[in-house]
């Protein structure tokens, strides 16, 4: 539960001569600023950044850090996003010196051990999604998914074809079309049918020669695994384009089953969600992406070789899209999400899918009588539930239930998400939260649908006691204060 | 080690719950055809013990900063971090939450962006500021993504000068928008000639992109390219190094309409190259056309102050195939160490950390030239220059790394024609007595 309390801004605790800082001293000769820099290029003015203590800046951050919801302070079921445990060893490894410390173009010779982690990930990636090699540049989910759109397209190019094409779910994530749009394709939607999956008919009409592929996640932003899995992808190689799959759940399959041998050619993994790497507020995350041979030769460069002997970056791939990021990636994410899959090994990662499944099962299982279960069939790691009831029948939204959710110290499903689901509460409770955990929350589940009958004005005014409580974004987008300004008498309290 | 809580007993409870006998009915969906039997290739799992000794071990192996005496830039830098701010950054709360989808339970990510945007816009002389991106590269690739959404023009105009590394992320970015074309401005002893720029500059230009200062440590004459485009529809892109802010004027004085770059120096470790955050900051007329993550500050039902994520209906979440950029999350943690940093360091602490590198810079740059080295260029820098050297670069700084000197950046990684040059940065950790032994083994090679 975050306490009710509110913080000023670190702004406010400045005081012109106040010092929270200490540098070396100035060892060598002052010359004039003059003499080496252009008068031009000086600064006039120094930029108004907060005076303070270090202690100001310990107390100010620490109580700001308070008023957050975090998989350290509790459940925190949001669908999609895998919010499992972040091990606490990962981040002392992580810290390690001889990580943390070392420069991106020190000679290869003086980071053997940070290029041997490179290479092992990649080979255990590779296992685990069934490609035959892996680049970490990427530095997110999306970011791994402009990567792989864009391999594909040079993929294609190679072959002297200009396709156009991209076809994507309706339950995709969004995403997934503005990476379509980003790498110059035109976005095809492809709808659902009846159990969740991609409607084969209507893939079918929308197949053709201009299709360069399809973005795909199974289990699907339902949770649902498509069985057809293995004839769209018949579908799509029939035409000569390409299997593009979103790693964000594949919390679900580790040791089950691998996107190769579904037929996908290029994946993401997201070592934040899948492999326990903690979610940072919003990143760092890291999105490898693996290929399987046909689209190495596009990959970033460098990839990490060994010769029998060292470790090396190689550049020598001629027909490489060139690079996405500045250096190699979120190596100290990758850093942490390494160290899990060692310590877990292929049983131990087997049994995280196991239990994040038969978990999503349990709680599914406990709340479909009180809440509507669009597609009753097994889960994966995650299930959907709607609010439509409760909103028909008690005029009570799914974000009226979402918010009440919150004074249980439970942090919301993620809302009205997939699109396709009208008042849609996507459940994911992972593998690291026990059965004690879970029975609660279905007992608090099942306490607000008992509410959305017989008191829904307890939903509609929730939360009653976070630090704030429904925020404005209307008049926030309209009216965007985005900074804060010392002469604006509305911004002190 | 494993991060599971079941029980025997509870699992046993939970599957006869389900009506199921064994986890096998789980995967009753999963066709066989693509059901994997096997056992995946991976080491045996270690216990926590193990793990820490065996990833120290590797850690070993690589030849830290914290052990040497580093003189390597070429955009990422070793530049001092309070203790302060990984103490923050370790606080739970904070790096095990995720994006502040509820802002009632997360007002304490959602103000520290609202301060981070706060402090770039300070820091940049700009209006307003997004909540990051994943680095300096790819901030620069959306500004150009952005610059030609805004002016509807399709040639983009980067100079020759920016880091190469950074280039490529460019291209990259372009690759799957054929209409649109990347021209290079040439540059002249070392920075952006203005002529040539003159030159280049055309109706069909969408922006104007310069690094200052820019790859090689060189000032470029970013007032006077401001000037030249003051009337001109293009927009004016530049990629700054935060620390340089310190002494270096604002962007936002000189005329640019965006402001980006490797925000790495303010407070977040080298980390073999990431995470690193990227800043972006613009002037009031682009904030709708703003890439990336926004917080603003708003009201509750109660007239509180409080934030949100904001100006959403950019994004992909809201816009999917019609968003401005593909771009889901932020560099939040990233972005809460550059907070941090900026906060403890302050006004004067930013300043003192310009000063000094520029000062040490110019102090190691003159005692380099007076043992006969011979600068590449001789324009005006800030903290990073370029020597030539008699032997091949990469030999010197393989030599001084095993002696615990990271001499500098061997350019040949960039360019194999570069192959004697060194390029060298000071940052306000180096002391003088550091530069004077660095100097003299340079006088020996």
């Amino acid at each position: 539960m975050t306490a009710k309390k509110r913080e000023k801004m670190i702004f406010e605790y400045s005081r012109a001569g106040r010092q929270g800082y200490s540098l070396p001293k100035l060892d060598v000769p002052e010359e004039a600023l003059s003499s080496l820099v252009p008068e031009a290029m000086i600064r006039q003015e120094k930029a108004n950044l907060p005076e303070v203590t270090e202690v100001d800046v310990v107390r100010h951050f620490t109580v700001l850090s308070q008023l957050n919801h975090s998989v350290d302070t509790g459940f925190y079921p949001l669908g999609s996003c895998t919010m499992k445990y972040n091990p606490k060893v990962n981040e002392d490894i992580a810290r390690l010196a001889g990580f943390a410390g070392i420069h991106p173009y020190q000679p290869e010779e003086t980071v053997q051990g940070a290029l041997q982690l490179l290479y092992e990930m990649e080979q255990y990636l590779a296992a685990i999604g069934g490609m035959d090699r892996v680049t970490f540049q990427p530095a997110a989910g999306a970011h791994g998914e402009f990567t792989g759109i864009m391999l594909i397209r040079a993929y294609h190019e190679a072959k002297g074809e200009k396709r156009t094409k991209f076809i994507v779910p309706d339950s995709a994530h969004g995403t997934n079309p503005a990476t379509a749009a980003m790498c110059g394709y035109e976005s095809v939607e492809v709808k659902s049918d009846g159990r969740g999956g991609v409607d084969i008919e209507d893939l079918k009409r929308v197949l053709d020669e201009d299709v360069a592929g399809l973005m795909l996640t199974n289990p699907n932003t339902l949770g649902l695994f498509d069985e057809q899995i293995h004839e769209i992808a018949e579908l799509i190689h029939g035409v000569g384009g390409l299997l593009y799959y979103d790693g964000a759940n594949a919390n679900a399959i580790l040791g089950i089953s691998r996107p190769g041998d579904m037929g996908f050619d290029v994946v993401h993994f997201n070592l934040h969600k899948t492999f326990g790497t903690p979610h940072g507020g919003g990143g760092p995350g890291s999105g490898p992406v693996g290929v399987k041979k046909e689209l190495v030769p596009y990959l970033p460069v460098p990839l990490v070789d060994f010769d029998g002997e060292r470790y090396f970056f190689n550049y020598n791939l001629p027909e490489s899209i060139g690079k996405v990021h500045s250096f190699y990636g979120n190596f100290s994410v990758v850093t942490k999400a390494y160290a899990y899959i060692r310590a877990l090994g292929a049983e131990g990662l087997r049994q995280v899918s196991e239990l994040a499944v038969l978990n999503a099962n349990y709680v599914m299982e406990h709340l479909k009588e009180d809440y509507d279960l669009p597609y009753d069939r097994i889960c994966m790691h995650e299930f959907v539930l709607s609010g439509r009831r409760q909103k028909k029948e008690n005029g009570v939204r799914t974000l009226d239930m979402a918010k009440r959710l919150l004074d249980f110290g439970i942090h919301p499903p993620t809302v009205y998400f997939p699109l396709i689901v009208e008042e849609a509460l996507m459940i994911e409770p992972t593998e690291t939260e026990s059965k004690e955990t879970l029975d609660w929350f279905i007992s608090v589940m099942k306490q607000i649908a008992k509410e959305a009958q017989e008191n829904p004005d307890i939903l509609k005014e929730a939360p009653h006691n976070t630090p704030v409580r429904r925020l404005d974004e209307a008049s926030a987008a309209r009216q965007p204060d985005l900074r804060w300004m010392p002469m604006r008498a509305d911004q002190v309290e | 080690m494993k991060y599971i809580p079941h029980t025997k007993e509870d699992i046993e409870l939970m599957l006869a719950d389900l009506g199921m006998d064994n986890f096998e009915d789980l995967w009753k969906e999963i066709p066989e055809a693509v059901r994997f039997r096997g056992s995946l290739e991976l080491p045996e799992p270690m216990s926590e013990y193990e793990l820490f000794g065996h990833l120290s071990s590797m850690a070993g192996r690589n030849l830290s900063a914290a052990s040497t005496v580093s003189f390597m830039g070429a955009g990422a830098y070793d530049h001092f971090v309070p203790s302060v701010v990984d103490h923050i950054l370790l606080r739970g709360e904070f790096y095990t939450a995720y994006t502040p989808y509820q802002p009632e339970v997360s007002q304490g990510t959602l103000q520290v962006i609202y301060e981070y945007q706060s402090m770039i816009t300070e820091l940049t002389g700009m209006d307003a500021a997004n909540a990051s991106m994943y680095d300096g590269a790819t901030a620069l690739a959306e500004a150009a993504l952005m610059a030609v959404d805004v002016t509807r023009k399709k040639k983009v105009l980067v100079a020759e000068t920016i880091n190469p590394r950074h280039l490529d992320v460019v291209v990259a970015y372009l690759l799957g928008r054929a209409e649109l074309e990347i021209v290079k401005v040439p540059a002249k002893d070392g920075k952006v000639d203005i002529s040539g720029l003159q030159e280049l500059l055309d109706d069909d230009t969408a922006a104007v992109m310069i690094q200052q200062p820019n790859f090689f440590g060189q000032l470029e004459d970013s007032r006077e390219i401001g000037e030249l485009l003051k009337d001109k529809k293009a927009l004016y892109v530049v990629s700054a190094d935060p620390i340089s802010l310190g002494v270096l004027e604002a962007p936002g004085n000189y005329g640019a309409d965006i402001v980006l770059g490797e925000g790495q120096p303010m407070g977040n470790p080298l980390s073999f190259g990431g995470p690193y955050l990227g800043f972006f900051a613009v002037k009031d007329k682009y904030v709708r056309r703003m890439p990336g993550r926004v917080v603003g500050a708003t009201k509750d039902i109660e007239g509180k102050r409080g934030f949100v994520l904001t100006l959403q209906t950019r994004e992909q979440h809201i816009r999917r195939e019609k968003a401005t950029s593909n771009i889901c999350s932020n560099q939040a943690l990233n972005a809460l160490a550059a907070a941090v940093y900026l906060s403890a360091m302050g006004k004067e602490g930013l300043h003192d950390a310009a000063k000094q590198s520029l000062q040490k810079a110019h102090y190691l740059y003159k005692e380099l030239v007076a043992i006969g080295y011979e600068p590449l260029y001789t324009n005006p820098f800030f903290k990073e220059f370029v020597i030539k050297t008699k032997r091949p670069a990469k030999e010197i700084v393989k030599t001084l790394a095993k002696e615990g000197i990271l001499a500098g950046v061997n350019l040949d990684i960039f360019n194999p024609d570069w192959d004697h040059y060194l390029m060298i940065a000071v940052t306000e950790k180096r002391s003088r007595d550091e530069m004077d032994k660095f100097v003299a083994r340079m006088g020996d090679l």
